[in-house]
């Protein structure tokens, strides 16, 4: 197949490519003003050059009609006017910044318990988690808070910052005390890699730079260590999963007979000649050949947005899903699942809502809330009749279709579904499979 | 595709533009009509590419939508035209010029144009039915944009509420709509400035030559270099010069200004880009410039 380019208006390019060959990580950070989360982020982006002039000035007027004597990085971050006028960060906003090997999206989230739903939203992207101390009050029901929901969420890899190190005389005990503690508590807790690193976030140490005042500490400065934390390794390349998106027919006269099923691959390793099954009718296949734009390509794996073409002629649509015939979903309509509860309104048993999972919209029934997790605590409250906003428990749901699910804890693409109030159209919920 | 699947590891490019594809398919799989808002900038221009790569070899299956504010650059509207002709593409264009002589928004001769794009635009998007409209609007432009949804949420007013956006987990978007309410969709939000340079180069795709170095007869207004045009008369004490100059973004010519710049090819866009000490709105947009809310303010209302 053929492309009938358009020249382009400019040179064609040769030159070097800045961000092409650059790998992606996405990490998500919790924490207050007080921690000095801001400053951090602040640091990073002005570090690494992500801050523009006009910005900055932005800031520092901003600042000095405020009557600050310090330029508040916080007002970088706080972009909605009423989060301003609070001072404080209501919603999840999205920074960039990249050093010469990896680009960097920063979720960064508030951390108080009322925004717990944005911490939650924050991290299902995220391939690492950040929470940060203040070296002086050590580990606070906070930052317990936002290691166990990291851990809910299922973020690979979770970094401690403990900061203000220049406020405890860069003292090594208070470090090694925290880090005991932390380390204690997240064996309850599922963190499969976990990094401490005391900083300054004010002064510079061991963000960028390796501090001077600290040299106890051997391990990686903050930015090193986010640059080379290996996360490719992190996706299922074995389970076969591709949710089909879209079928995409040209019914034109160069492609009469092309049918293909467009999708992003979700797990595993896809192949021209692989047996394939399609659920939930069970039909198998072959594929006949992995489109990517006008190339055919030797492999799909996550997460490529492709185009599928199968050698049968099955019926596959959309919410459809192809994976290995000898490694396959199996469909399920009674959901166990931990709900994060986004809304007001509780979550109670006999209530029904959309549920979306994968490529796939039905309807689900709540039958059961098995227990409420305090999530400072690790607490099952087993009485619990409801959830409310914020909260996060065990449900049992019934949906109206078969899904086509994984356990969350072996793939978050088809182990996760949102919740949607039918009425409104508002997402309510957040669900992770157990299994 | 420049992947190397040795270690099945996709370059974040390859990331952001499979990102990208996902949200045009799920669009079109799950709006009614879907339509996409194309400024002829170049973020409008990568916005087109990634529809047309989702789709192939089907064409893109939803019109393209332009609003024509009568000051437009004609070096975008032939770009815009080499386009669509390319893809087959439907094109409609929305113009300010009549949607102020048909009454649809007010031209009181000191209200921008970009702020009369916003009644005209509500007005198209009304009139075609659309039910979700593609913007090319990214997450690193303005700290508003920050928080804003990939999906995001239009009152039957055309109106955002920032402080009442829906959660958006996973690549889970929810695209539930009432009757008369619609959803602009940011498929591009994760994009740098830097990333867009480097996919216009990488794909060797066409866009305005206006955003490469060229002689221009241009005047300074407000510390920005501004096009001459009849569309703009000069104020007392302003001189045109010629000068080598470049656009660092498009919109209406009278308030979108240029940068000093030799650069002529993208590598070399790409270093200046890499170099540059202020936002590309900040530098050349003087819209932007109102208040520190301005584009907080004009997103509310139903910009893009």
């Amino acid at each position: 197949m053929a492309t009938d380019t358009q020249p382009t208006t400019g040179e064609p390019t040769t030159g070097p490519d800045i961000t092409t060959g650059m790998d992606l990580l996405r990490f998500a950070t919790a924490g207050s003003v007080d921690d000095g989360k801001s400053t951090l982020i602040g640091r990073l982006l002005y570090d690494s050059k992500s801050i523009f002039e006009d910005q900055l000035e932005a800031v520092e007027s901003t600042s000095q009609s405020k009557g600050h004597e310090y330029t508040d990085l916080s007002l970088l971050t706080d972009g909605l006017r009423s989060e301003r006028e609070q001072g404080i960060t209501i919603d999840v906003a999205y920074r960039y910044f990249a050093t010469p090997n990896r680009k960097f999206i920063i979720a960064d989230t508030p951390g108080h318990v009322q925004y717990t739903r944005n911490m939650v939203t924050g991290a299902s992207t995220a391939d690492l988690g950040l929470v940060l101390v203040d070296a002086r009050n050590g580990l606070t029901e906070q930052s317990r808070r936002h290691a166990v929901l990291l851990s809910l969420l299922r973020v690979p890899h979770l970094v401690l910052c403990i900061n203000k190190m220049d406020l405890v005389d860069y003292s090594e005990e208070t470090y090694n005390r925290i880090h005991q503690e932390f380390t204690q508590f997240a064996t309850k807790l599922n963190i499969p890699d976990l990094e401490v690193i005391p900083i300054s976030a004010l002064q510079g140490d061991n963000v960028v730079e390796r501090s001077q005042n600290m040299p106890w500490y051997s391990g990686p400065t903050l930015i090193h260590h986010l640059e080379h934390i290996h996360v490719a390794s992190d996706r299922d390349l074995i389970d076969a999963r591709f949710p089909v998106q879209y079928v995409v027919r040209p019914k034109s006269d160069d492609f009469h007979d092309y049918r293909g099923y467009a999708g992003q691959v979700a797990g595993g390793v896809f192949k021209p000649g692989d047996e394939v099954v399609v659920l939930p009718s069970g039909m198998t296949s072959t594929i006949a050949g992995i489109d990517l734009f006008d190339e055919e390509v030797a492999e799909a794996f996550p997460p490529m947005s492709v185009t599928i073409r199968l050698a049968d002629d099955v019926d596959v649509s959309r919410g459809d899903m192809i994976a290995r015939v000898k490694n396959a979903p199996e469909p399920v309509q009674d959901i166990d699942a931990m709900v994060s509860w986004m809304t007001t309104k509780p979550l109670q048993p006999r209530q029904k809502l959309a549920i979306k999972h994968t490529t796939r919209t039905g309807r689900a029934l709540v039958k059961d809330i098995q227990y409420r997790l305090d999530v400072n605590t690790l607490h099952r409250d087993q009485d619990a009749t409801e959830l409310g906003l914020n909260e996060i428990g065990r449900v049992q749901l019934r949906t109206t279709v078969p899904l086509l699910a994984d356990p969350y804890s072996k793939n978050r693409t088809t182990g996760s579904f949102i919740l949607i109030d039918e009425a409104t159209g508002v997402t309510v919920g957040a669900g992770m499979i157990n299994g | 595709m420049t992947a190397t699947h040795a270690d099945y590891r996709l370059s974040q490019l390859d990331q952001l533009e499979a990102e990208s594809i996902h949200i045009f398919r799920e669009v079109a799989a799950e709006f009614e009509k879907p339509v996409l808002m194309f400024s002829g900038g170049k973020d409008s221009i990568v916005m087109m590419r990634l529809a047309e790569k989702a789709f192939y070899p089907a064409k893109i299956p939803f019109p393209v939508l332009q609003v024509d504010t009568g000051f437009d650059f004609p070096e975008v509207l032939a770009t815009r035209d080499n386009w669509v002709n390319r893809l087959g593409v439907k094109l409609i264009v929305a113009s300010v010029e009549q949607a102020i002589k048909d009454g649809v928004v007010v031209d009181d001769g000191k209200t921008p144009r970009n702020r009369l794009q916003i009644g005209t635009l509500l007005n198209a998007l009304e009139e075609g039915g659309f039910t979700a409209a593609f913007g090319g609007g990214r997450r690193d432009e303005e700290k508003a944009r920050a928080k804003e949804r990939v999906f995001s949420h239009r009152d039957e007013f055309g109106q955002w509420d920032p402080k009442n956006q829906r959660p958006e987990l996973w690549s889970l978007y929810n695209g539930r709509l009432h009757e008369g309410e619609h959803m602009r969709i940011f498929p591009i939000s994760n994009w740098t400035e830097l990333d867009i340079w480097d996919y216009i180069g990488r794909e060797a795709i066409e866009i305005p030559s206006i955003y490469y170095s060229h002689q221009r007869r241009v005047f300074q207004r407000d510390g920005m270099w501004l096009s001459e045009t009849p569309h703009n008369p000069l104020r007392e004490g302003e001189v045109v010069e010629e000068r080598t100059v470049r656009f660092r973004t498009v919109g209406d010519m009278t308030l979108t200004g240029c940068v000093e710049s030799t650069a002529s090819t993208v590598p070399e866009i790409i270093d200046e880009v890499a170099a540059a000490r202020v936002t590309e709105r900040g530098a050349t947009r003087g819209d932007d410039r109102f208040s520190e809310a301005a584009m907080e303010d004009r997103k509310k209302e139903g910009y893009f």
